[in-house]
């Protein structure tokens, strides 16, 4: 993992690509793991993560609870497994929205230029300015009652700003290039051009972005978790799991060192990938 | 540009009101409100009127420092923001005083080997650090340092306020403080980072090493202030989501910053309150980034504004 960690490959000749090291398909395979668990949780043989089990309260890990069991008595392996679905699907969600908004409308602007270029940036550039966590804060906490989608959709919203900058600036690097301009030259339509010329040279920069984007609205969530902002319990999400337990977790610790790890390793593989990927493609960094 | 952001931004924080499904006056005084309360309070904020007028009755006070009065606490809403500001100030600086002081040099460490070993150590360490959400840190401090070691006043809801006894008061914003620098040391040593590795390609370092110049010198004379161009920019952009983000570290200790406090309000529908934090921090967000717009223009004048 010499070169894992780098930020920028300055000192690297570009035409030698690195295999993408074992670091790289050991963060893949968790984050497939993960993924598998969200989905198939009813499928799995898990205890319910609802059901309290009086017995067993504040148990530690053992054979019949892998991660022990929290105040309630509820199945803490269980309920972490099930509230990777939230924030899972809250990442993937709100990017979906952001980016099926953002990247288009990034594209189509930088490749086309002119004014409707002008309007569209500056309206971003003015929405970019403005604190969008506390906008959606606000928005939140006024939308009641609390519903996943609602949140998927203000973070996803709220994100659009973002990723029509990151698609812009890294489609207008490549609309500048020779070989677009040699399509051009040669006829080739602007639906040709777009999707044949610019998307696949942009693409793997959206890929690293997406990726760092999932991790950063998982994050979010959390955030938004701790403040009651999100899906109400005792439907469990990484997030709330932690913050409930906050208040018990000088007799059991686990309560709060299970979900955060899962959250960690999950948000670590995200950004590694996609820190990975952003070096394999030689892409300069694009600030986020 | 300024003054549009600020626009959109007055125009943004106003309309919240407006974006909530039913009465503005239902919102701001709870659905037990007698009708003539609602009365009063349409006649107070100018409902019947047109929005645009709404809208500039409203600003023109914001101008003169009215925020209102708050329905639920019935104290003006400008006078609780003056109270919770310096809170958060505060906060800011000792954690960009920690972050920065330990990025700058780690950066500098990192860069003259890059690849190194204490370049990987400290790559990888960021890294990690990068992945670990603050509400997680400031929730393990806790449980480390206040509850597992027992230190006074680090503990949630031990604010003390920096009137009253100034080491405590240190105490008491440690914990916080601690997790929003390491949040920023992660950017601020990345960015650097990466920047002082390019510069150091650069011929007038290879000619200053030739010329002699001691590493030290070169580092902190040549090399420093052209790759510190991107730690301003990110440095803006990261103090501004300090004041925005700080609120669930703010939130889970009960320190009475803007933070807290907006969350309170929220939870009490304290709408007013709400609407005021919300165009303070908004307002406070864009002129910080533009300072530091402006610093940079100082420090590097190659690069022109705008």
């Amino acid at each position: 993992m010499s070169n894992t960690l780098e930020e920028t490959a300055v000192f690297e000749k570009p035409e030698k690509k690195e295999p993408m090291g074992p670091l790289f398909w050991i963060c893949v395979g968790w984050i497939a793991l993960n993924l598998l668990g969200a989905v198939f949780a009813n499928v799995l043989p898990l205890t319910n993560p609802l059901f309290e089990n009086y017995n067993v309260i504040n148990a530690g890990p053992s054979i019949h609870h892998f991660f022990g069991t929290d105040d309630l008595g509820r199945d803490i392996f269980s309920r972490v497994i099930y509230g990777s679905r939230v924030s899972i699907s809250v990442g993937i969600g709100a990017m979906l929205i952001g980016f099926g908004i953002g990247a288009p409308l990034g594209m189509l602007t930088a490749y086309r230029r002119g004014r409707l270029d002008t309007i569209v940036t500056t309206v971003m550039y003015v929405f970019l300015a403005f604190p969008a966590i506390i906008a959606t804060i606000a928005i939140l906490s006024f939308w009641t009652p609390r519903a996943l989608f609602k949140i998927i959709v203000v973070i996803g919203l709220a994100s659009v700003p973002l990723v029509y900058r990151v698609m812009r600036t890294a489609t207008m690097n490549v609309a500048t290039k020779d070989y677009v301009i040699a399509a051009k030259v040669q006829g080739a339509t602007d639906r040709r051009i777009l999707f044949k010329e610019l998307l696949p040279n942009v693409a793997p920069i959206a890929v690293s972005f997406l990726l760092i984007g999932i991790a950063s609205v998982i994050t979010l969530e959390g955030a938004l978790a701790f403040l009651g902002l999100s899906v109400n319990p005792p439907t469990p999400s990484w997030g709330n799991m932690i913050n409930e337990s906050r208040t018990v977790m000088a007799q059991n610790p686990w309560l709060v060192i299970f979900p955060s790890l899962a959250l960690c390793m999950f948000l670590l593989c995200l950004n590694f990938i996609g820190d990975r990927l952003r070096q394999h493609f030689d892409v300069t960094e694009v600030k986020l | 540009m300024l003054l549009g952001i600020v626009f959109v931004i007055s125009v943004g924080s106003f309309y919240l009101i407006h974006l909530l499904p039913g009465d503005p006056a239902t919102v701001i005084l709870g659905t037990g409100a007698t009708p003539a309360a609602k009365a009063v309070l349409y006649q107070q904020l100018g409902l019947n009127k047109p929005i645009y007028l709404q809208y500039f009755t409203w600003i023109g006070n914001v101008l003169h420092g009215h925020l209102g009065t708050s329905f639920i606490s019935q104290t003006p809403v400008a006078q609780t923001i003056r109270l919770a500001f310096p809170i958060d100030l505060e906060m800011i600086v000792i954690s960009q005083i920690i972050a920065f002081g330990f990025a700058i040099p780690a950066a500098m460490k990192s860069a003259r080997k890059p690849n190194g070993l204490m370049d990987r150590f400290l790559s990888a360490g960021s890294f990690t650090l990068l992945s670990v959400p603050p509400f997680i840190i400031i929730v393990l401090l806790v449980l480390l340092v206040a509850i597992k070691l027992n230190i006074p006043h680090t503990g949630p809801s031990s604010y003390v306020g920096l009137g009253q006894d100034w080491i405590t008061n240190l105490e008491s914003l440690a914990l916080p403080s601690f997790t929003l620098a390491i949040a920023s040391f992660v950017v601020y040593y990345r960015v650097l980072r990466s920047d002082l590795i390019a510069t150091l390609q650069e011929e007038f370092i290879t000619m200053a090493r030739s010329k002699g110049i001691s590493q030290r010198r070169i580092m902190w004379r040549h090399a420093f202030r052209p790759s510190s161009v991107a730690l301003l920019g990110s440095a803006g952009v990261n103090i501004g989501g300090l004041l925005a983000g700080g609120f669930v570290v703010q939130y889970l200790l009960a320190i009475p910053g803007l933070g807290y406090t907006l969350i309170s309000a929220i939870n009490m529908s304290d709408y007013l309150l709400v609407q005021g934090i919300v165009l303070i921090v908004s307002v406070s967000v864009v002129l910080i980034n533009f300072i530091f717009d402006f610093i940079i223009y100082l420090v590097d004048p190659r690069i022109s504004r705008e």
